[in-house]
């Protein structure tokens, strides 16, 4: 377990927590300031500027505001968990910030040390379990407000972030692949010729998407979608204990915004034209990089929210496992593939990439191919289905309770129905039967 | 663990973990709750996890916090949730004598199980696992290469399962259809076809004096919207009864002549009176 702690004294450990519990504080209040003026502007309105210089300290206030408010317990509430629910939210979105690298060695009152409190061969997997245990503070918040609304949020984060945790380690497998570790300061060093947001384009997409539904935010921010279910799962919850769950879902944005840095935007690494500059990657410096890249995250987090409408819920989920999961999956098979070929045969990057070219025109040419075939078999599809639906559609054909097949006609299967009619010496049609069985009730006529 | 040599933040972790592991054990089997034992099946999983990182096995511990805690336990949770199993079970026995003879196994079976792996641990020197860890480079290398190296086969053999496992979910979740599904788009197209009502249904109880789902809204010539209340309830016949009274009232007011007196008619909409009750 020594490699964990890069071997620093206890005061330095101590110091860097300390360092990154205030930090997180910080950020959150600045980006909440900095969410509301920017969506502010998107709207045309000023946002928040009376309390301090442009503002800056109104979410401080109305963080006071939020902790001296009257705290209001429903009585169906099951205490325990219901408190405990709020802990868990903010306690797993400050201690995945454990393994987040910040900059490189720095002397800190003479020790040497990396601006990183702590790092393992597994450590962003570290960060996906303890995301994972971040979303049980969402789920029992719902369950133990003993009320409707967070209980249906509760049921819709769960179920959507762990569709979205899916996608989103999946997209992490092509950067192992390519870093050839998990630790998140090995693929900090990795990327150090070109950021794998470059060459792998793909996984940083589904990525990024992935961290929007991750984080519950707008367009995927179902789970407390206030149209629909007021507060979603913190409809319940009041004074501190709602601003506990306020502070997770800052913290959280800036966690997966500070991952996609690591492991896509090459951390704390100077961007190009600063790196031309000897001393960018040195020193205090790369701080600086690795707060603009995550502002940059932030950035978009807002401009999303000030963008895009809410998707409906059924959407939100296709696309996760239809389209999100699939094309990670096919991505992953794409860079395997591609690591076997240069590992086991001696080609060179550009024959590979000529090879991969032409795999993608033949695979553009075949899915045109495909798609005109499909299209006009579509077109015969959809001629035939109109011709069966302008038949009358029976329900009962095939038997009743066993659903007809498309196509299907009545057929008689009711023995005692079929003795009864011979006996009458009548012809029982399929109408006659099919309408006994279907007759509608007389509506009732009932007002003044 | 400490007289094999383990440092004391190691046994300091160990007390700690072990203490939660058993701790959670017990509350799985002692809470009322289904949900509250999930709980506590989760603490057990995470102090589980712990243990592994602190015994060199990184990789193992955090993928069992990954699909155990974040995954299976989730689904756990998720189901109870939607099914609702909230109650607390019936505590009476329907087996005579089920209790005494399930503790006396079961601690029989707990007494097997400690003396057995007491009497296989005792005395074996405390190998770790840095030197498997070292061997290929680190500890995911090392779970690579067994993995897919000499377990090779029986790697495939599970992963064969599992997708027949899924396979089979597939069918028995699948329904077939016995009528194409008809898109928003097509549905709008009828409904604009029809010409019968193109817009949205309008909302109870618009006009009138309640909000409740079952006052039908009026009209602006003071009869009753039926489509205004949902199907259900007309069928039954559940529509609140038009206060009439008060709709004169209404256009009294509406056409600026002086307002009645309240005793002036019978309060028709007393909420004492069951909905639907023909006046």
């Amino acid at each position: 377990m020594s490699e964990m702690t890069f071997n620093d004294p206890w005061w330095l450990v101590l110091l860097k927590v300390i360092a990154i519990f205030a930090m997180l504080v910080l950020l959150t209040l600045f980006t909440i300031w900095w969410e509301r003026r920017v969506v502010a502007r998107m709207q045309s309105r000023v946002g928040p500027n009376r309390v301090g210089p442009f503002g800056l300290l109104q979410s401080l206030m109305d963080g006071f505001k939020l902790a001296l408010k009257e705290e209001i317990i429903p009585k169906t509430a099951h205490r325990a968990v219901y408190w405990i629910a709020p802990v868990i939210s903010a306690t797993m979105a400050f201690i995945a910030f454990a393994v987040i690298p910040f900059g490189p060695m720095v002397s800190i009152f003479g020790v040497e040390t990396p601006l990183q409190l702590t790092d393992f061969p597994v450590s962003v997997l570290y960060v996906l379990a303890v995301a994972s245990i971040g979303i049980y503070g969402i789920v029992l918040a719902g369950w133990s407000s003993g009320s409707t609304y967070p209980l249906l949020g509760g049921l819709r984060s769960s179920a959507q972030m762990i569709s979205y945790e899916l996608a989103m380690s999946m997209s992490f497998v092509a950067v192992f692949l390519y870093a050839g570790s998990m630790s998140t300061s090995e693929i900090v060093a990795a990327q150090e010729p070109i950021w794998y947001a470059v060459i792998l384009l793909p996984s940083f997409l589904i990525y990024v998407t992935a961290m929007v539904g991750e984080t519950n935010r707008a367009p995927f921010d179902l789970p407390e979608a206030e149209g629909e279910l007021v507060g979603g799962f913190h409809t319940e919850y009041s004074s501190l204990k709602f601003a506990l769950f306020f502070l997770a879902e800052y913290i959280n944005m800036v966690t997966v915004s500070a991952l996609a840095t690591t492991l896509f935007l090459g951390g704390w690494r100077a961007p190009w034209p600063i790196s031309l500059w000897e001393s960018a990657n040195t020193g205090w410096w790369p701080l600086l990089w690795w707060l603009i890249k995550v502002q940059l995250f932030i950035f978009v987090f807002i401009w999303l929210r000030g963008t895009l409408p809410r998707l409906r819920y059924d959407q939100f989920m296709r696309f996760g496992w239809k389209v999100l999961i699939p094309a990670s999956l096919v991505w992953i098979v794409i860079v395997a593939a591609a690591r076997v070929v240069r590992n086991e045969f001696s080609v060179t990057t550009q024959e590979l990439l000529l090879v991969g070219a032409g795999a993608l025109i033949a695979i553009v040419l075949g899915s045109w191919v495909l798609q005109i075939r499909t299209a006009r078999q579509e077109k015969r599809e959809l001629e035939e289905a109109a011709a069966e639906a302008a038949k009358p559609f029976d329900p009962y054909a095939g038997g009743y309770p066993v659903p007809p097949l498309p196509g299907q006609e009545f057929t008689f299967t009711s023995r005692r129905a079929l003795a009864g009619a011979t006996v009458a010496g009548t012809t029982v049609t399929a109408t006659d039967v099919s309408e006994a069985v279907s007759g509608e009730a007389p509506e009732e006529e009932t007002h003044a | 663990m400490t007289e094999t040599g383990a440092s004391t933040a190691e046994a300091a972790v160990f007390w700690v973990c072990a203490v939660l592991a058993v701790t959670g054990g017990l509350g799985l089997i002692l809470s009322r709750r289904a949900v509250h034992s999930a709980l506590w099946v989760a603490l057990t999983m995470i102090s589980l996890a712990v243990l592994y990182l602190a015994n060199a096995a990184p990789f193992l511990g955090m993928v069992q916090i990954i699909v155990y805690t974040g995954a299976v336990m989730m689904l756990f949770l998720f189901v109870l949730m939607v099914v609702g199993v909230d109650s607390s079970d019936s505590l009476v026995e329907t087996l005579k004598g089920q209790r005494v003879v399930g503790i006396l196994l079961a601690a029989g079976f707990g007494i097997l199980l400690v003396l057995a792996i007491g009497t296989a641990l005792s005395g074996v020197p405390a190998v770790g696992l840095d030197a498997a860890n070292a061997e290929y480079g680190g500890n995911v290398e090392g779970i690579a290469r067994l993995l897919f190296g000499e377990y090779l086969l029986a790697f495939e053999i599970v992963a064969g399962l599992l997708i027949t496992a899924a396979l089979g979910a597939l069918v028995l979740a699948h329904r077939e259809r016995w009528q194409p599904r008809r898109t928003q788009r097509e549905l709008s197209e009828e409904r604009v076809r029809s010409g019968e009502h193109v817009g949205p249904m309008p909302a109870p109880g618009v006009y009138a004096r309640h909000n409740a789902v079952d006052t039908p809204a009026l009209l602006p010539d003071g009869s009753v919207s039926e489509i205004s209340v949902p199907g259900p309830l007309r069928a039954r016949g559940d529509l609140r009864p038009v206060d009439t009274a008060a709709v004169a009232e209404t256009e009294a007011l509406a056409s600026g002549r002086a307002a009645l007196g309240p005793a002036d008619h019978p309060v028709a909409d007393d909420p004492g009176t069951s909905p639907g009750e023909p006046r």
